[in-house]
């Protein structure tokens, strides 16, 4: 169980996230919606300690996680996984020891940079790369990876942590539609079979409405909307973004079956440049 | 994929598993390499020394001694040597700003062209990158001691000499940071039809600059010493001066300290002042 109690978050002058009261029970999959700007990245960044509250406290099953220090924190991290928009990895490294990343917490410094990492662990990477579908690529460098399976590697790396939560912060918002729905495929799968508390911050509505158990939206800093995806009608979507009668679901969707053409061609015009 | 996946995936472990070995068996070997040169190389140096470095060793600290206590002894004299030696300075620094600012404009033609990817001839990229290791592989000293011999003492041989050399490290260093700039800005502007120099000069120079600041500012540091050393050889400035304070018996070791000093201080001077600059240049984006 997460409790996340009256957190506030000030860069400055702006306050990022303001007072912000939830609790996640262990084993949810929870979509944060909202318009950039509106503290998604910086709550989730609070949960797992890259950015410190301001003001509240941030418990998990009944630790006070906001207040912790050095080797302590640390460990919450590796409980704590993150997956980020630009995947984050080390680009120069090959995928399999991206993937042992994960497991850094445990290893001591003088062993990770002679690069000693036990071929227990090495098995393991490997297998998780094969639950995701990538293990082809075990010996390749990153950089030479797609987005979308640069993101999957980045989930076996949270998932070698063998974290207690997921946090994902716009897994998919740098990828093809296609790739998006392999990741969050793959997300929606983790959940159901290994039952990891998942928080995903989202772009599309249609995505959360289709993969999360319960969605949460922010505006301003603060919670708007908390509700099953059924409840997350159009009026509900236009008060989270602040936006009129124009707003239509349909024209920011990525998904692949909601394609269809949204305006009329556009009539032959008089050329506007210099012959 | 084909066959039973349970195989396939145990021979993929057991590739990785191999790839790993060889990697730690290379690592291993460098590190051998590595320690294996380190003592040769100290023992090289042990044998061809002129006495013996075990024996010097523990004389190693009588000279900065003598030095220091001398200095300490007439310390009234100091803010008086300061002022007597800070003309010879401005000249040494003079020498290394000159020598600095045109060997960095050199460099900063030859790196681009001798960088692959944005050369303006990319056939005669290992011209350029030749003549920048003749003018890095020529000590200035020599080329200070040559000038010197044909047009005589001062600071023009100096000059000379330490732009010639500066105009091959820093092309070397610049041609670096140009490959890793990002070629897409580049890109845009050639689709918009723009000339070689402009695509470099709007395309290249803004990504680059804060780190040619810093590289040019760093060799203008060491220039400063170079100028210094070639006083010694005849070169005039604070090195001409040293010279005379720092001979053993003979010399002045309150001079010798004062000048130590001036040259701390601008070191210091120039370091705080790349680093400001640098600063400002990477907040300006």
């Amino acid at each position: 169980m997460l409790h996340i109690r009256d957190v506030t978050r000030r860069f400055g002058r702006n306050t990022a996230v303001d007072r912000v009261a939830l609790e996640i029970p262990s084993g949810q999959m929870v979509g944060i919606i909202g318009r950039s700007g509106a503290g998604k990245s910086t709550l989730l960044r609070m949960i797992n300690r890259l950015v410190d509250p301001s003001e509240g406290s941030i418990l998990f099953d009944g630790r006070e996680v906001s207040a912790l220090r050095g080797a302590a924190l640390r460990s919450w991290h590796r409980d704590c996984a993150m997956i980020f928009q630009q995947f984050n990895l080390v680009p120069r490294l090959d995928v399999v020891s991206n993937v042992l990343h994960g497991t850094l917490n445990r290893r001591s410094t003088v062993a990770t940079m002679l690069n000693l990492f036990p071929t227990a662990d090495i098995n393991q990477a490997i297998d998780i790369l094969d639950r995701l579908g990538i293990a082809d690529h075990a010996p390749k460098r990153v950089e030479a990876l797609s987005g979308g399976q640069q993101q999957r590697v980045a989930i076996a790396r949270a998932l070698m942590q063998d974290p207690r939560i997921i946090l994902a912060d716009e897994p998919i918002a740098s990828l093809d539609p296609m790739n998006a729905q392999v990741v969050m495929d793959t997300l929606r799968r983790i959940h159901d079979e290994d039952g990891r508390m998942i928080v995903c911050n989202l772009h599309t509505l249609d995505t959360a409405r289709r993969y999360c158990d319960r969605v949460i939206g922010m505006r301003d800093g603060r919670v708007v909307f908390d509700g099953s995806p059924q409840d997350l009608t159009t009026r509900a979507a236009r008060d989270i973004y602040g936006a009129g009668e124009k707003f239509s679901e349909a024209s920011t969707s990525t998904s692949i079956e909601t394609l269809e053409p949204l305006f009329n061609p556009a009539p032959v015009r008089e050329p506007a440049f210099a012959n | 994929m084909t066959g039973p996946a349970t195989s396939a995936l145990g021979s993929l472990k057991a590739d990785y598993l191999a790839l790993v070995r060889r990697r730690r068996m290379y690592s291993g070997l460098i590190t051998v390499l590595f320690v294996s040169v380190l003592a040769a190389g100290f023992s090289v140096a042990d044998a061809r020394n002129a006495g013996g470095f075990w024996q010097g060793l523990p004389k190693i600290f009588d000279f900065p001694a003598e030095l220091i206590s001398e200095a300490i002894d007439k310390s009234a004299d100091l803010p008086a040597n300061l002022l007597l030696y800070l003309p010879a300075l401005i000249e040494t620094v003079n020498i290394a700003a000159v020598s600095t600012l045109v060997g960095a404009l050199l460099a900063i033609v030859l790196s681009l062209l001798s960088t692959r990817g944005l050369a303006r001839w990319p056939r005669l990229i290992p011209f350029f990158r030749r003549a920048m290791d003749v003018a890095r592989a020529v000590p200035e000293i020599v080329i200070a001691l040559v000038l010197i011999f044909v047009m005589g003492g001062g600071p023009v041989p100096a000059l000379i000499a330490i732009t010639f050399h500066s105009a091959g490290a820093l092309g070397k260093l610049f041609s670096e940071v140009n490959e890793n700039a990002d070629l897409k800005p580049v890109e845009g502007l050639a689709s918009v039809g723009a000339s070689w120099l402009q695509r470099m000069w709007l395309g290249v120079i803004p990504q680059v600059a804060p780190n040619y600041i810093s590289y040019a500012l760093l060799r203008f540091e060491i220039n400063v010493r170079a100028s210094a050393i070639l006083g010694f050889v005849g070169a005039g400035g604070i090195g001409a001066e040293l010279r005379v304070a720092i001979s053993w018996g003979t010399g002045r070791y309150d001079a010798a300290a004062a000048i130590f000093i001036l040259l701390f201080l601008t070191i210091v001077a120039i370091d705080q002042l790349s680093s400001y600059y640098r600063n400002r240049l990477v907040g300006a984006h």
